[in-house]
């Protein structure tokens, strides 16, 4: 595994930033140190789904992210990509008020360069829908602790194919109560068991792919 | 949370058979015990030895207790020529235990400070004997930590100690130790603070209790050293949890590798 990618992964904060500057120093390109970062952000992951990390050094982890990303957003400035990842909308849907799991969502998602519209908490369908349009962003991530707000997951899927955004927009589900069944109840077209499968499943989504465990299946 | 181990004591029967028949290998043991079990640093204390053998055996268990653990220690006395001696043997920065606002004592303690560049426990008392009230112990305790910072000591290497009285004979000494933490915490940046907890408790039944309950409390209102038994699973495991807590240990990293070390089980 790469140093940096390494470092990344087991928390070395000062490690991290030293490395970032030597390469930097060093000449190595910008897209090339945030790959890196991704290699260990996605070990990072990988040791909290395996539950040998806990959710504070998941959070760690994005926050020294979000710093290096910073450190290198001056250097991505005039390169033909620019640093954000994507734009995704999120939010806890209505009659629930419960944002800590959308909130480590959405740390996550900006330390991995996206950009996110996150609408809080109890937003109601239309509000959905009309910051999708304003920002033309291609994924919806809805959030919820209570398992009575099934039905509105539904009716916000629902509204945004009344919309005519249901083809460019995927939606993704989280949040403790959701699981397959209840992502063909909502028609959703991901579900996301964990805060890292959800950035994942962002990222695979804006590079064109497949997420696995996902479908490409739309409602009517 | 600095952890002082205050195992390696004469006061303590094992300790003071090993020093005196010089067997090195039970304070070895008892130093790699409480830093397995988190010490981050060792007081060394032969103080129910002779007088004027003092000075020779506290550098004798300065040099064997660094033979085993290589860390810096905490050097434990109120006699200064046995500080003086320990001080001469210890390899790395040293933590001189202690200095006070006694006139004798101050004097004779601060040039061994300056001379070894040590940290050093400082004791809220002058020849008056531990403050009453909250006047006084301020009195006392910013006195003496402004003199140490006139002399050129940073406030990073002194450590102050309350020296809380017990809450049996005196039921507001918990809740004035702690005003005080916060007073000066405010007014010397960088000042530390340590106890021993124990005092607090003097004179009550199953004390460790008290001890415990003094610490979480003392955490709170800045303490970030101790002198304890680190052997005491519980305390260790309280005291993680409450940096955690009191927003003191980021992004809980310090409790999760306690967890990781098995130090979490009490």
């Amino acid at each position: 595994m790469d140093e940096l990618a390494q470092a990344l992964r087991d928390l070395n904060e000062k490690k991290v930033y030293d490395l970032v500057e030597e390469r930097i120093t060093r000449g190595v390109p910008a897209v090339e140190i945030i790959k890196a970062c991704n290699e260990g952000m996605v070990a990072v992951g990988e040791l909290f789904s395996t539950c040998r990390y806990f959710i504070s050094q998941l959070i760690f982890s994005a926050e020294i992210l979000k710093a290096v990303m910073k450190r290198l957003e001056p250097l991505l400035q005039g390169g033909r990509e620019g640093p954000s990842a994507g734009a995704v909308v999120i939010g806890t849907v209505k009659g629930d008020i419960h944002d800590i799991g959308k909130n480590i969502v959405t740390t996550l998602l900006r330390g991995s360069g996206f950009q996110v519209i996150d609408l809080g908490v109890d937003v109601a369908a239309e509000r959905f829908v009309s910051t999708l349009k304003e920002s033309g962003a291609r994924v919806l991530g809805l959030s919820a602790l209570l398992n009575f707000t099934y039905p509105e997951m539904k009716n916000v899927v629902e509204a945004v194919a009344a919309a005519g955004l249901r083809d460019k927009v995927k939606v993704i589900i989280g949040g403790t109560p959701c699981n397959e069944q209840v992502r063909q109840f909502t028609g959703a077209d991901y579900y996301a068991q964990d805060a890292v499968a959800g950035v994942s499943i962002c990222r695979e989504i804006y590079a064109g792919g497949t997420p696995p465990g996902g479908t490409q299946q739309k409602e009517q | 949370m600095l952890i002082v181990g205050e195992r390696i004591n004469t006061t303590r029967k094992a300790m003071s058979e090993a020093v005196a028949g010089r067997r090195a290998e039970p304070v070895k043991e008892e130093a790699a015990r409480q830093i397995e079990a988190g010490a981050d640093t060792l007081d060394v204390n032969c103080g129910t030895v002779p007088a004027e053998t003092e000075p020779e055996t506290l550098a004798w268990l300065v040099e064997i207790v660094q033979a085993a653990c290589d860390l810096p220690l905490c050097i434990d006395s109120p006699n200064p020529k046995a500080l003086a001696a320990g001080l001469s043997v210890h390899r790395g920065k040293a933590m001189i235990n202690s200095i006070s606002g006694e006139k004798a004592r101050y004097e004779q303690v601060l040039p061994l400070v300056k001379q070894y560049g040590a940290s050093v426990v400082a004791l809220g008392v002058d020849d008056r004997g531990i403050p009453e009230g909250r006047d006084r112990a301020t009195e006392v305790a910013s006195g003496l930590v402004s003199a140490l910072l006139a002399e050129g000591v940073a406030a990073d290497d002194i450590y102050f100690d309350p020296l809380v009285r017990s809450v049996a004979t005196s039921q507001t000494a918990a809740l004035e130790s702690l005003a005080l933490m916060r007073d000066l915490g405010v007014r010397f940046p960088g000042l530390h603070f340590i106890s021993g907890l124990s005092n607090a408790s003097y004179g009550l039944p199953e004390r460790r209790h008290l001890n415990r309950a003094f610490a979480v409390l003392s955490i709170a209102a800045g303490l970030d050293a101790v002198i304890m038994d680190p052997l005491d699973a519980t305390l260790v495991a309280l005291i993680y949890a409450t940096e955690v807590l009191a927003n003191q240990d980021r992004f809980c990293m310090r409790y999760i590798d306690a967890f990781h070390r098995g130090r979490l089980k009490a």
